[in-house]
This record gives structure tokens, C-alpha cells and sequence, in this order.
């Protein structure tokens, strides 16, 4: 994960889209978007419904609860991170999928079990906040 | 057939617009475009683009196309675009084109082309979590397909010791020594549970095709191989936004259109190129082309159906994984099927006429498909 002795992991640099997700972050939300007109509920943000066309989004505050999809654990060595570390999909309660670390586990297949429960957690970094995942 | 144009706009703003990204300047565009023509973003099924990618304007607007042009030589080429689509739509690769352009020239928002810079959203939602490029992308699907098909780890491994064989027959392969399942399991961990031996090589190299009409093709030296069709599509340009991580919607849509196009179906296959990045590749394939069902490519490959001698040969040249991959390895599979259709390669299969080639692009985000055959249509 993560290490003091390492440079930061590469942070991300918002746009006006994107900007209520990592407003979010700061504030211990991870936000969603859903199509006010089909109900779809998307990630990444855009102001516009990928299911139907429609600019009638809306901005909501996700349970921040989700599953692990699916992972690999990289052997090679990152700037940022000591190896082997896992590189995470987390399926979000609500419908959408995203990539993630998941912390506060041991970073092997026998701690990392498919399907077993996440909660989110926030890794602040001054300027932006990074969501990260932990079991539940 | 004409072909006419049925629905243009601009942004809702013009001049200086620092509360869009560039990839929204295209989005807004779009949805304009579509308000003026009423059609919805699904009526849509071609998509061509410059200054973004194709595959990122694609995923969006929730575009699944079967058509893409992504040509890009600065400032005309939309120009080429309309042209390209103009002949899209009277070869029936496509009915509805969309041609997109947006860009944050003055505030410079979210610019940055095909996906640079800290603003993309790859850079905003992957790039902090580590990975690093395929190795830890391509394959991050595979212990989902694992789980829900049973596969397991010998059978992945099948794949690179199957391939070691037909490498094995031909001199310009990279590696040529036969390997065993046990072999490949002892390789390296790259990005569990890829093992070196399920990645593909890095190497230099290169290939090129001509092309001309099927008439003039009895005046050259070799035997012509004939294009009977051929199929495009692109998905999403994160691994993470992909609908289901055990198959590539790309792969689906360019391969039913190649065989649609081309007439064929897969009993008339008798030779089977599929992009192998990784060991993963060839089962995501096989089932994306509909050779087998869902979660019985990776025991097909294990039984030996697609060894030397056996009823599918695949990746006859050894593939990635031996043969060669020196980045964009698209151009060495199609120089396998030309072989192979021609009689000329190193393991030729024997009376051969119909080959397919199914490419990948990034990782899971675009793909092409050719049929070729060596029997004039």
C-alpha cells in the first residue's frame, strides 16, 4: 500500500464533471449519479445518462458498500506501492463498478475472497481524498 | 446508394467554456446533434472521432457500435470522417453515424487527447490504485471468470503449452521448447494469477499488407487471399467500466459481424487467429465468437481441439505468447491468416480455405475481426 517511503500514489485531477464525486470524497461520501428520467444509476460522472441520452442527472450519496469483483495481485514493482499489492474491482451495491485497493487485508488470495463484503474508506491527501475499500 | 446528412449542431456554447472538460464539449455536441436529428444515443451504431478516442466518445454516450473511425490528421479529419462513414453506410457497415468533435482549446479543460494527462478519467479512477498497464489490466477479470466457470489454474496455463507446441513448428518463433502446465505454473508471478509464461513476449518487429480489388488480384506472384468479411467494435476505455469482466462486448459485436458479413458459420472455420496478450485472450474468444459456449473454452483448449492436427487450429504461429508481440501484435495475426490461406506457413493446415482473425485493441476496449479466404467469393 501506500508508504511514506514511496512517492504518492498518482492522484487524480478533477474536471467540472467529475467534480462533485471528489467533493464528495472530501466529505466522506462517495457520490453517485442517476438518470432522474430511467433510473439508471452510472459510473464514471458525466452530466448525462448513458442508458437513455438524458441530461436530467442527479448527484446521491452512495452506501458506500459493494463486493469484490474481481482483483490481481502485482508482483513487479510500483513507484508508489510496495508489491505484491492487489489491484481491485469493487461492485458497488448500487449497480456500478470501480477500481480500488482494498486495505486493511492481507494482500493474498487466501485473505482476498471473491464476493466478500467492502465497506469504503477515505485515504486524504490534502487536496483530493481517494476512496478505498476495507472488509466490512 | 447517396448517403445525406440528417442532423448537425454545435455546443449549447461557443467562446469560453471553462465549466466543460473536452470529452463533455464532444458529449454536448452530440446530444445536440441528436435532439436535432431525434434520435436517442441508441439509435446510433457508428462512431468517428478525432482529438478523443473513438472508444472513450463511444462509452460516454453509451454507444455500442459496430462501426469506428478514429482517423486523425488534424484539422480535416471530419472531412475524412464523413467520407469514411459515407462509404460505411453503402458497404451496410453501419445505418446511423454519428461524427463527434469537441475541444477545450482556449481553458484547456480535461484536454489531453487519448486519455493523457491527470484529468482523463483512466487518470482519475485507476491510475491512483496502482496498476500498471496489462499485466494488471487485462487480466483482472480472470479470477471473476474463474469463479463463475470453474476454471482453473492448469487449464489457463493450457493455453501457453498448447501455443509452445505450434511455436514449436516454427523457426521465426521467439521460444520454440516445448513446455509443460507445471512448467508455466513454476514461471515468474506477474500480476497473480498470471505466471510470466501466460504473458506475452516483448519484442521488435514489424509487418505490412497491400490490398487491391479482387479483380486485379489474379495479376500478382501469389495465390490472393480474399477479405469475405469483416466486423469492428469498441467498448469502454477502462478495464473497470467493462459490462461483464468474463467478456468482451467488442469481441461480440466485431465477430457476429464479421461472420454476418462474410456468410459464413463456424463449421466453415478452418483456421483460428485470436490477439493472445495474455493466456486469458484466446478463451474470451472462443466464446465471443461462439466457437464454444460460455465456460467451456478454457476445457476446449485443455482437450487439445486446437493443437496441431486437432479441429480448430488457433494461433498457429505460436501466438503472443511464443511467436512474437512487439506492442500492436494485430498486423502478425493477420500475416498468420494470409499464410495460412496462401499454404505457405511454417504449420500449415492442411487444405485450408477459411480463416478468422479477431483482434484486440487496449485492454478489451476495441476490436476488429477479418474473414479471409483463399477461394474467390
Amino acid at each position: 500500500m501506500a508508504n511514506t517511503a514511496k512517492r504518492p500514489r498518482p492522484l487524480p485531477q478533477p474536471t467540472p464533471e467529475t467534480q462533485h464525486f471528489w467533493d464528495g470524497t472530501k466529505h466522506g461520501e462517495l457520490r453517485l449519479q442517476r438518470c432522474v428520467d430511467c433510473s439508471h444509476v452510472y459510473f464514471p460522472p458525466r452530466p448525462l445518462c448513458p442508458e437513455c441520452s438524458s441530461r436530467n442527472v442527479e448527484v446521491f450519496a452512495a452506501s458506500g458498500k459493494g463486493k469484490l469483483l474481481s482483483y490481481v495481485i502485482n508482483h513487479r514493482p510500483h513507484p508508489s506501492f510496495d508489491s505484491p499489492y492487489a489491484i481491485a474491482l469493487v461492485q458497488l451495491d448500487e449497480g456500478p463498478t470501480l477500481m480500488s485497493n482494498i486495505v486493511d487485508c492481507e494482500q493474498t488470495p487466501q485473505a482476498l475472497l471473491l464476493d466478500m463484503p467492502l465497506t469504503v474508506k477515505f485515504e486524504d491527501h490534502g487536496e483530493v481524498a481517494v476512496p478505498l475499500f476495507r472488509p466490512a | 446508394m447517396t448517403v445525406a446528412i440528417v442532423g448537425a449542431a454545435e455546443t449549447t456554447e461557443l467562446g469560453r467554456i471553462p465549466n466543460m472538460s473536452q470529452i463533455q464539449l464532444h458529449a454536448d455536441a452530440a446530444l445536440n446533434t441528436l435532439a436535432d436529428a431525434g434520435l436517442k444515443a441508441a439509435d446510433i451504431d457508428g462512431v468517428a472521432t478525432a482529438g478523443e478516442s473513438p472508444v472513450a466518445i463511444a462509452h460516454y454516450l453509451g454507444i455500442a457500435p459496430r462501426w469506428v473511425d478514429g482517423s486523425s490528421v488534424g484539422g480535416c479529419s471530419f472531412m475524412l470522417h464523413v467520407r469514411h462513414a459515407a462509404a460505411a453506410i453503402e458497404a451496410g457497415y453501419a445505418d446511423t453515424i454519428l461524427i463527434t468533435h469537441g475541444e477545450s482549446g482556449r481553458s484547456g479543460v480535461g484536454r489531453g487527447g487519448g486519455g493523457g494527462g491527470r484529468a482523463s478519467l483512466p487518470a482519475q479512477f485507476e491510475m491512483p490504485y496502482g496498476p500498471m498497464g496489462p499485466t494488471t489490466m487485462f487480466t483482472i477479470g480472470v479470477l471473476r471468470y474463474m469463479k463463475r466457470y470453474g476454471m482453473t489454474h492448469e487449464q489457463l496455463a493450457a493455453v501457453a503449452v498448447v501455443q509452445r507446441e505450434w511455436a514449436g513448428m516454427n523457426p521465426r518463433a521467439s521460444f520454440r521448447e516445448p513446455i509443460t502446465v507445471q512448467d508455466v505454473l513454476n514461471s515468474r508471478l506477474i500480476a497473480y494469477p498470471f505466471h510470466l509464461f501466460e504473458c506475452c513476449l516483448v519484442t521488435d518487429g514489424g509487418g505490412a499488407l497491400i490490398l487491391v480489388s479482387a479483380e486485379r488480384a489474379k495479376d500478382f506472384p501469389h495465390k490472393p487471399v480474399y477479405m469475405l468479411g469483416s466486423g469492428e467494435s469498441v467498448e469502454a476505455p477502462m478495464i473497470s467500466q467493462m459490462k461483464d469482466l468474463t467478456s468482451s462486448q467488442a469481441f461480440r459485436i466485431a465477430g457476429s459481424e464479421a461472420f454476418r458479413s462474410a456468410g459464413i458459420s463456424h463449421g466453415d472455420v478452418d483456421h483460428l487467429m485470436v490477439y493472445d496478450a495474455f493466456a486469458h485472450l484466446p478463451i474470451w474468444g472462443l466464446e465471443d465468437l461462439g466457437f464454444c459456449q460460455r465456460g467451456e473454452a478454457a476445457g476446449f483448449i485443455e482437450d487439445g481441439n486446437t493443437r496441431p492436427g486437432a479441429k480448430l487450429p488457433l494461433n498457429t504461429n505460436g501466438g503472443g505468447l511464443s511467436y512474437m508481440h512487439s506492442g500492436m501484435y494485430g498486423m502478425y495475426a493477420l500475416q498468420e491468416s494470409v499464410r495460412q490461406m496462401r499454404g505457405t506457413a511454417p504449420a500449415q493446415v492442411p487444405d485450408a480455405e477459411i480463416s478468422v482473425c479477431l483482434g484486440v485493441g487496449g485492454m478489451f476496449a476495441a476490436s476488429g475481426c477479418i474473414v479471409m479466404g483463399n477461394v474467390a467469393p
